[in-house]
């Protein structure tokens, strides 16, 4: 050992304060998080509004935490909330049980539940952590309209899954917002 | 709590509440309680990129006696139940416990007979942080949330009456957003899904930045 090694070690902590500060000033800065961050759920729409979700319940089953509950329901002729035969009557995420994994959106086959960056969830109310359909929905984007309401952009649901993106251009949906939460569109 | 049960009512003014819970708000100091993953994501929190000293609660105590935030970051099996709450009664008042993660919150993915389900079962929890685990912005949210809390408790059961004859909810709006500067503060509130300030949540978020949006 050295005569000056004690001398070198207090070197490294002088030169630290030339250095650029770390610290991220978080609550009064927002540092965006990877595009993709695993954060809250959304449950996406259609074009003209209607749900993606047909209630299928595979994110439920694809759960590992059994953070998810569905239950389906069968669109009519009179309230329609989904192209197709059916739609999700209740929707439940318990953020107390979920992991944020992301296989749930895996196992979606419409896309409809994807994922947002929003992470600011801690509660001191359990009962407000469950979120329900309501809490989850995705917002009305201009050419949208609330549902119930029958099918506005073709005969069949195969219009829907097939034509998604067109269709939402010629909806007047605004570009780079979110049909999807990403900007793919589907290969056809 | 303390001296304030056994003062008539009336003797403490408002006033000396505020001054009392700032000061309890602007030092807490977090007992160690990391218990599995979440407890690095705890220590992140402490070290220097997201440094909790900016909010005077750097000193992660190792006895329960100097601290007053027991934040239990991780997975509490049966085993350790009766060890966390010997901790939380060493602990000395007023005191505060932040179940952070989805399996000190509930026991998240671990749904088994060795785990707990949720730390609520052992000692009274005042803010459920879910992730798994958490990124340290959300335990600083987290963090944020329990501050506002404490800023608005009543002191002793005078003040509390008052406050619940009232009706006074309190507000805990993303800390993002609460703690913004003035002029980011409306482009934050943008990046909030529209949500959480609607519906069964929109008592999350205060109503003059509803307005202001």
């Amino acid at each position: 050992m050295g005569m000056f090694d004690p001398l070198k070690g207090f070197g490294v902590t002088f030169s630290t304060m030339f250095k650029k500060v770390v610290t991220e000033q978080y609550p009064e800065d927002y540092y965006p998080t990877a595009p993709r961050y695993h954060g809250r759920h959304q449950l996406n729409r259609h074009p003209d509004g209607l749900e993606k979700c047909v209630g299928c319940e595979l994110c439920a089953w694809a759960c590992p935490a059994d953070a998810i509950f569905v239950e389906g329901g069968d669109n009519t002729e009179e309230a329609r909330y989904s192209p197709g035969e059916r739609y999700g009557l209740d929707y439940q995420i318990n953020y107390l049980r979920c992991i944020g994994c992301g296989l749930c959106i895996e196992a979606c086959p419409t896309r409809s539940l994807t994922m947002v960056n929003f992470y600011e969830l801690a509660d001191d109310d359990r009962q407000k952590l469950i979120y329900t359909k309501e809490d989850l929905m995705a917002p009305l984007l201009p050419g949208m309209e609330q549902p119930p309401h029958p099918m506005r952009l073709g005969e069949s649901e195969q219009d829907y899954y097939v034509h998604g993106p067109e269709l939402a251009r010629g909806r007047g949906v605004p570009s780079g917002e979110t049909v999807e939460t990403s900007v793919e569109e589907a290969i056809q | 709590m303390g001296l304030e049960e056994k003062l008539p009512s009336g003797i403490l003014l408002a006033n000396v509440e505020k001054l009392a819970n700032w000061s309890r708000k602007s030092s807490l100091w977090p007992a160690t309680f990391g218990l599995a993953c979440c407890a690095i994501e705890m220590m992140t929190s402490g070290g220097p990129r997201y440094d909790l000293s900016r909010f005077g609660m750097e000193v992660f105590r190792a006895s329960p006696r100097q601290a007053d935030l027991m934040i239990v970051a991780g997975r509490v099996s049966q085993k350790m139940a009766p060890v966390l709450r010997q901790i939380y009664d060493q602990m000395s008042e007023p005191k505060w416990v932040l179940a952070m993660g989805v399996c000190a919150s509930s026991g998240g993915m671990f749904n088994n007979y060795a785990i707990v389900q949720g730390v609520d079962h052992i000692v009274p929890v005042d803010m459920y942080l879910p992730g798994c685990p958490p990124r340290p912005e959300m335990l600083i949210d987290a963090i944020m949330k329990i501050h506002e809390k404490i800023k608005h408790e009543p002191m002793g059961p005078a003040r509390a009456r008052l406050k619940a004859e009232r009706g006074e909810e309190l507000a805990l709006p993303p800390s993002s957003v609460s703690h913004a500067r003035a002029k980011d503060r409306e482009e934050r509130l943008k990046t909030v899904p529209h949500n959480e300030v609607a519906g069964k949540r929109s008592a999350t978020i205060p109503l003059n930045l509803l307005e202001e949006r």
